[in-house]
């Protein structure tokens, strides 16, 4: 069995340090294995979310060398064994300690969104082709790795002004449903800031689920809201086929 | 002691998986004050990694079903020991649970003609699986999520539930943690509804999460309440056997469901052996057996297991059916599995016993306190039919909100905690501390599964029982000594030291019962006592605490009505 050296960053916003650890590997080893290899032999209180251990709960995200990532989909044999393997916490939400970080702004933001809205009593049928679409953005495990990659963020730190990839994904979701009869297009415009999304698809890049976040959410709301406000034309026909 | 927040609600709600949040949300509609505490982020509850389906007699795609096969179907797979009100229950409400959750947003697949698509499980007569793909769990999580979100409730999370208190006989609250910076919380409560989930924890190779310590299963008891079944673990036939850091994480049942076959290394579709009527697609303690027997014969794979394949299935229709299966093999075990088998073995997965309640109401033997989920028993006495989870937590969810909230309209006076127990329960929490040597608990919990994992597992006899137990005594006394370093700041070493006094009531339930039932009945398998025996079936094993030891009693099965009993005539 090989060895690999990690070098895992430790502490809370005010006092951080980074620690390096040998960790043997075996075969079809991730990140995640090892960090709670170094959890059970070096350091008991090295604290990290994580659940299912199979890519379904989005809770072990992490930087791992620099790109966000899940730990447990994160296998060892992808990275030079003979480099120092480098595992930072999530960049931009606030350090709790060691590799957990406060993500308590996307349940605020979340909160914000105008929830499902449908139709008064029964819908009777829904059709496959109708739902295909939506059922691609409710793949979502939320763990926010969009919202960590993205530079309006990121390197902006605009949380106040701008909802972020998660939650276009959830918005779109929601327009999109082939029930929903409510409008969010003033809140992207507006509280959500998607103006400040210049379609850089660094978000599609890392999301886990392989949702085309880009593609598939953002872009189509972005033409909802220039038809909403900038095309009387399409806004007339909206009024009139209902949506 | 030091200072701590408190809190007050009529109704609290430990646990936030499908049946936490289907209860908050029925609570909060009777128009009572409610609260919900969580060990993990909101949404990341093992209900979420649920995959294959939810179980509902809807007869979209078998016209001929109905609730009654259901019930037959639940009661056969459990062999007949499951409660029958319960399954009763489960199967007529399942579907209105279902058309519930489309009000509220869900999507479930379709079939052509617009209507909630069906799959093949094992154990159910008819097509009855309820599914998104293969991750049904997700989309049930975040559909009552998004509920919760929108009704506007507190939801308290990454805090741990440690202690509950009662005044009087009855129940008035609760002592957490909070896991970011350890400090305490007192919850005080007219009603409280455990929905905490199982306790897989306490063995090796798992599909479980670092959640499933069994903690419902131990507040309950020390807080008098009765504990029902704890023989009934459930094996789940295929897990993952390699590479090892995946050994155990789930191949979902959904995959023999489309069409999967297994074999062994002689290329024989070994089933045919075991149950040629039903093959792959008979119950959950059959092929988990079978696989066992298997392999145990050498006729295994290179890693331990069996083969499951579905190669001779259209590649594109295996992506679009089983899409989260197809990458998790491809990610973690470099397996296509369009075109190679997947190796899979025997998983510790769900356990059948819990939380004694009463049928109607989820209310335990403690006034005030109800139970819901995978920690309640009764529903799937002693073995449980794929689906049937994510349904049970629906149904039983909802009716545990809706008499914990009757409950507390009942009794509507202010409930008082004695401040004694609550400056005990936080030293016994925080004794670890304290210590310079000793074990950690990493080795401890080492310990525990390993012997859980070869003593008390798939199969079982005399012997070995009574080892683990001998064990097991050692570890509660070694806990004593435990040692934790480190603040108490998200410190998992010290959540885990703690944990483990839970694990180890679970695993002496698990045990004791284990040892009293001298017979195999589903999912408990005793080689010393192969056969089934009809004088066994008459009866459930309760456990309850009596001064410092713990009693094993047995209490006769409730009769079914004679128009339920003719429903099982009729098919003979
Ligand atoms: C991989 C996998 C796949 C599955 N697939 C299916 C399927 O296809 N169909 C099916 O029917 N069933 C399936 N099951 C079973 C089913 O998912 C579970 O039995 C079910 O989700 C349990 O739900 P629950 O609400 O009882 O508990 P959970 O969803 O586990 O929730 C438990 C909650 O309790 C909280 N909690 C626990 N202890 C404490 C404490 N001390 N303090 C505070 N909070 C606490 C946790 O944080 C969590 O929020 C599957 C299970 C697994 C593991
Ligand atoms: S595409 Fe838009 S939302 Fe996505 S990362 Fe780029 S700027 Fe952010
Ligand atoms: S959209 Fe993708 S990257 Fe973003 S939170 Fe959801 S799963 Fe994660
Ligand atoms: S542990 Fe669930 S996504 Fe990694």
């Amino acid at each position: 069995m090989s060895e690999m050296v990690i070098r895992v960053s430790h502490g809370t916003t005010e006092k951080m340090e980074e620690k390096t650890y040998k960790v043997p590997v075996g075969p079809g080893m991730v990140v995640l294995d090892a960090i709670h290899y170094i959890q059970s032999h070096f350091a008991p209180d090295l604290a990290v979310r994580w659940n299912c251990k199979a890519a379904k709960c989005g809770s072990c995200s992490a930087e791992v060398n620099g790109k966000p990532k899940l730990m447990c989909k994160s296998r060892m044999d992808a990275y030079d064994q003979n480099e120092e393997l480098v595992v930072h916490p999530i960049k931009t939400f606030p350090r709790i300690k060691d590799l957990v970080t406060d993500v308590s702004w996307n349940y605020r933001v979340n909160k914000t969104i105008t929830p499902f809205t449908p139709p008064k009593g029964n819908f009777g049928k829904m059709y496959q082709a109708d739902m295909d679409r939506v059922q691609e953005f409710r793949k979502c495990i939320e763990c926010f790795l969009c919202q960590s990659v993205c530079h309006v963020l990121r390197n902006h730190e605009k949380h106040e002004e701008f909802a972020g990839p998660r939650f276009f994904v959830r918005i779109a979701s929601l327009e999109m449903h082939p029930l929903d009869e409510a409008s969010r297009i003033k809140f992207l415009k507006e509280e959500g800031g998607l103006g400040y999304c210049n379609i850089t698809k660094c978000c599609s890049e890392v999301c886990p689920e392989d949702i085309h976040i880009t593609d598939n959410a953002i872009i189509p709301l972005k033409e909802r809201v220039v038809d909403e406000y900038y095309d009387p034309v399409q806004k007339i026909f909206r009024i009139f086929s209902g949506k | 002691m030091e200072s701590y927040e408190t809190h007050e609600h009529d109704v609290l709600v430990i646990g936030a998986g499908g049946a936490g949040l289907r209860a908050a949300i029925e609570a909060a509609s009777q128009g009572v004050s409610v609260g919900v505490v969580c060990k993990s982020l909101l949404g990341k509850a093992h209900t979420v990694m649920a995959e294959g389906g939810v179980a509902a007699a809807m007869a979209n795609v078998d016209k001929s079903d109905n609730w009654q096969t259901h019930f037959k179907d639940t009661m056969a797979g459990g062999k007949m020991l499951n409660n029958w009100r319960m399954a009763q229950i489960h199967a007529q409400q399942a579907p209105d649970r279902i058309h519930e959750l489309e009000q509220w947003g869900a999507l479930f697949d379709r079939t052509p003609t617009g209507d909630i698509l069906q799959r093949a499980f094992g154990g159910h007569t008819c097509k009855r699986l309820c599914h998104v793909g293969d991750r049904t769990g997700l989309e049930l999580i975040r559909t009552l999520q998004d509920r919760v979100v929108q009704i506007g409730m507190p939801v308290y999370m990454e805090c741990t539930a440690t202690h509950l208190f009662k005044d009087g006989g009855r129940i008035a609250g609760v002592l957490a943690y909070w896991r970011e910076t350890g400090k305490f919380v007192l919850y005080k409560a007219k009603a409280i509804i455990l929905a905490t989930g199982g306790t897989g924890k306490a063995f090796v190779i798992t599909s479980n999460s670092w959640e499933y310590t069994g903690d419902g299963f131990g507040m309950a008891y020390q807080a008098g309440a009765q504990l029902m079944d704890m023989e009934f673990v459930q094996f789940h036939p295929t897990g993952m056997v390699w590479p090892p850091g995946v050994r155990g994480i789930l191949v979902t049942e959904a995959v023999r469901g489309e069409g999967g076959q297994l074999k062994n290394s002689k290329g024989e579709r070994f089933m045919e052996r075991y149950d040629p009527k039903r093959m792959e697609l008979s119950t959950r303690d059959q092929v988990a057996r079978a696989i066992y027997t298997e392999v145990k014969e050498g006729r295994g794979s290179p890693h331990g297991g069996v083969f499951l394949s579905v190669t001779h299935l259209n590649a594109e229709a295996v992506k679009k059916k089983l899409p989260s299966m197809y990458h998790q093999l491809k990610d973690f075990a470099d397996v296509d599995i369009t075109k190679e088998p997947m190796e899979v073995g025997p998983t510790t997965h769900y356990i059948m016993g819990g939380i004694r309640v009463e049928a109607e109401t989820t209310a335990s033997t403690v006034p005030g306190l109800y139970a819901a989920g995978e920690t309640a028993a009764g529903m799937h006495g002693a073995n449980r039919l794929g689906g049937n989870s994510l349904s049970d937590l629906l149904v039983f969810g909802r009716l545990s909100g809706h008499h914990a909230a009757q409950f507390a309209k009942q009794n509507s006076g202010a409930v008082k905690i004695n401040e004694d127990e609550v400056r005990r329960a936080a030293q016994e929490v925080l004794a670890p501390f304290d210590r310079t040597s000793g074990p950690t608990p990493y080795e401890l919990h080492e310990k525990l599964q390993e012997f859980m994992q070869a003593k008390v597992g798939i199969m079982r006899i005399e012997s070995d029982i009574k080892e683990a137990l001998v064990e097991i005594q050692d570890l509660k006394k070694k806990l004593t000594t435990v040692r934790v370093s480190g603040s108490r700041m998200f410190n998992p070493g010290w959540h885990l030291a703690y944990d483990l006094k839970n694990l180890l009531t679970s695993a002496e339930a698990i045990a004791r019962a284990a040892l009293m039932r001298q017979e195999s009945r589903g999912a408990h398998t005793r080689l010393d006592h192969p056969k089934t025996d009809p004088e066994w079936g008459k009866v459930n094993h309760v456990i309850s605490k009596d001064g410092d030891a713990m009693k094993v009693a047995q209490s006769p099965l409730p009769q079914m009505p004679d128009e339920l009993k003719k429903l099982f005539e009729e098919t003979k």
